[in-house]
């Protein structure tokens, strides 16, 4: 029982070296290179992107204006001028009644698989279904919707593309919502049963409100993606050259369809509408997705 | 002791008389329930549709559909082989660009990066993934295909003598667009999902894992190799099948880079043709069997992506609940 212990006896050559001198040569090595590779690979990344919106800039810049932006598309490849304002107005037609459609569709599945589905078989197949559907290729839903709807009504049209896209938002939207719905917190559901709403009144005056921001900005990204798509838009809209503002009555056009037509022609005018919008496009495009990063980041759910 | 007095309310019809009866409860259930079955029955109706009208096709062609490479509309004949291959190898030229570069990002983003470089990161990532596919296929037309023809030319000429090789790196068709371009540029559209997904399988890593492994003295690759990949390999194999079938429905860029001609051939730099490039340039001047001829590939690519995104997905969530169970 002493207190005064001896002193420690100490390995004679000091503590080990625990510095990274120590390592060998070739694990040193072998790590820098490594990490050094991930900070490449992000290069590697960024590289495309820069060259992208380069490309897309500096040739479809000179081609943007007034006239380019509304007026209507040429009849041939071959001629300068003219504008795209037709497909402007498609994209914008197409793609707001497809969220017409998606959006509250897509809400309420979600509301189904978070409020009351749950962990039920149903709702877990529900689940996968939707996952596998997010993985549906544009173009199938393109084909799905060209061999009902246009096959039966023997007419392309603007709202055959609006389903189109609409097919392809729904499961986005419902996987995205209900994550959101899954971060609201139960004491909130509990406090507005507890003070007597219905269970309906609930989620739509309590859960809603509590996961507005997250699903407006799944919903925007949502958007976003399918204004681009081409696939299913280039075979049941078909073509126009002057804008059509219904989306039943004859065929349409929107941006991505002109780019696609446009982009493998030989001839300068055609090339030039092409870059012009493509850039006109990605102008709306990030427009949504910004204001979805916007409410995203301002009004996240804080952890609670 | 009676609680009620005669003038109050009665209790009950007090507490519900918030949002109406219970009928109105249900229904909204039953619209819920039946917004969430519009997935089943759209997957369904897309399965059913589409075979009733590719039919005709199958009917004439049988099992040769996706057998015998002869597509020759005129003659009625539809066998779809060379479009099977030609999605095939350039959804293997854009994974093997494409999965080492996510993987390099996803881990530069989870092990790699100082906090304030992380945003931005992620924010590029992001970028890529919104811009749309169409913008690509433009861009890899008019400006990547030109400019790679003379390093196709140098790689053919390098490597175009050796035996076996030789024949992959095959003389390089003159526009540039060719597997190899459409391939690469694919590579950049899938690049954003496979990062995404990898990043969330890192995630998963348990942080003492990594400690242990770096106590014990390893360097930050070596902790990578030893305690991060081992655990996430389920997770990230499903990320790069899930990249597989993002990549074989891309049809926009493909079709314009591709080159559009029916053939099977090992040359990387020959042109040819994909499932979803031949439906699309080809369907608006189709009629009678030769649509449902296209059809019938769009049922082959649906068939082929609904069995890959479903392996990738269980692959991915089995992965996950081993992994949670690992962290906790």
């Amino acid at each position: 029982m002493t207190t005064t212990a001896e002193p420690v006896t100490r390995p004679p050559a000091g503590a080990p070296d625990l510095s990274r001198r120590a390592l060998s040569l070739r694990r040193r090595l072998t790590n820098r290179i490594f990490l050094g590779l991930f900070v490449v690979a992000v290069f590697v990344a960024v590289v495309p992107l820069g060259l992208v919106v380069w490309s897309v800039l500096s040739r479809g810049g000179g081609v943007i204006s007034w006239e380019f932006l509304t007026a209507d598309i040429p009849n041939s490849f071959r001629r300068p001028g003219g504008g795209v304002g037709p497909a402007i107005i498609g994209t914008l037609l197409i793609t707001g009644m497809a969220a017409l459609m998606a959006i509250p569709l897509g809400v309420l599945g979600a509301i189904y698989l978070n409020e009351y589905g749950k962990q039920r078989p149903l709702a877990r197949l529900i689940r996968m279904m939707a996952d596998i559907m997010t993985g549906v290729p544009s173009i199938v839903m393109g084909l799905f919707i060209y061999s009902t709807w246009v096959l039966l009504f023997e007419t392309r049209s603007g709202f055959a593309g609006a389903l189109a896209l609409a097919c392809l938002m729904l499961p986005v939207i419902i996987r995205s919502t209900e994550e959101m719905l899954r971060l609201v917190p139960d004491e909130l559901r509990q406090a507005s049963l507890a003070l007597g709403a219905r269970k309906w009144r609930t989620t739509v005056t309590v859960v809603l409100p509590a996961a507005i921001s997250g699903i407006t900005s799944g919903i925007l990204l949502a958007i976003a993606r399918a204004a681009g798509e081409t696939a299913p838009i280039v075979f049941v809209v078909g073509i126009t050259a002057s804008t059509n503002w219904s989306l039943f009555d004859g065929e349409n056009t929107a941006l991505p369809a002109q780019i696609f037509r446009n982009a493998s022609q030989v001839f300068e005018p055609a090339q030039e509408r092409a870059w012009g919008s493509a850039l006109t496009l990605i102008v709306i495009v990030l427009v949504f997705t910004i204001i979805a990063r916007i409410i995203a980041n301002r009004f996240a759910i804080k952890e609670r | 002791m009676t609680t009620q007095t005669q003038t109050g309310p009665d209790p009950k019809t007090a507490l519900s008389s918030r949002g109406g009866g219970p009928r109105a409860d249900r229904s909204f259930q039953v619209l819920t329930l039946a917004a969430g079955l519009l997935v089943l029955a759209v997957l369904a109706l897309i399965l059913i549709t589409t075979t009733r009208e590719a039919w005709p096709a199958f009917d004439e062609m049988g099992l040769r559909f996706i057998t015998e490479n002869r597509w020759d509309p005129p003659s009625e004949i539809y066998g779809g082989l060379a479009f099977i291959y030609g999605t095939a190898i350039v959804s293997l030229i854009a994974l093997i660009f494409a999965v080492p570069v996510s993987l390099g990002i996803a881990l530069f983003l989870t092990e790699l990066a100082p906090r304030r470089l992380r945003a931005p990161a992620v924010t590029v990532i992001d970028l890529l993934a919104a811009v749309p596919s169409v913008v690509f296929g433009l861009w890899g037309v008019l400006v990547v295909a030109p400019k790679l023809v003379p390093i196709y030319n140098g790689i053919h000429d390098l490597l175009g003598g050796i035996p076996v090789i030789g024949r992959v790196f095959g003389e390089p068709v003159g526009s540039g667009r060719n597997f190899m371009t459409a391939g690469l540029i694919l590579a950049i559209m899938i690049t954003p999902i496979i990062t995404s997904i990898a990043r969330e399988v890192f995630d998963t890593v348990p942080r003492g894992d990594k400690d242990a492994a770096l106590a014990l003295g390893a360097t930050r690759w070596e902790m990578i190799t030893g305690a991060v990949f081992p655990h996430s390999f389920g997770g990230l194999v499903g990320a790069v099948i899930l990249g597989l079938g993002r990549a074989m429905g891309e049809t926009i860029a493909i079709a314009l880079i591709i080159g559009s001609s029916t053939q099977i051939t090992a040359n990387v730099f020959a042109s040819g043709n994909a499932m979803p490039a031949v439906i699309v340039s080809q369907i608006g001047e189709s009629t009678g069997t030769f649509t449902a001829a296209l059809i019938g590939l769009g049922v082959v690519l649906f068939v082929m992506t609904v069995i890959i995104n479903t392996v990738a997905q269980a692959i991915v969530r089995r992965a996950e609940i081993r992994m949670r169970g690992a962290a906790s």
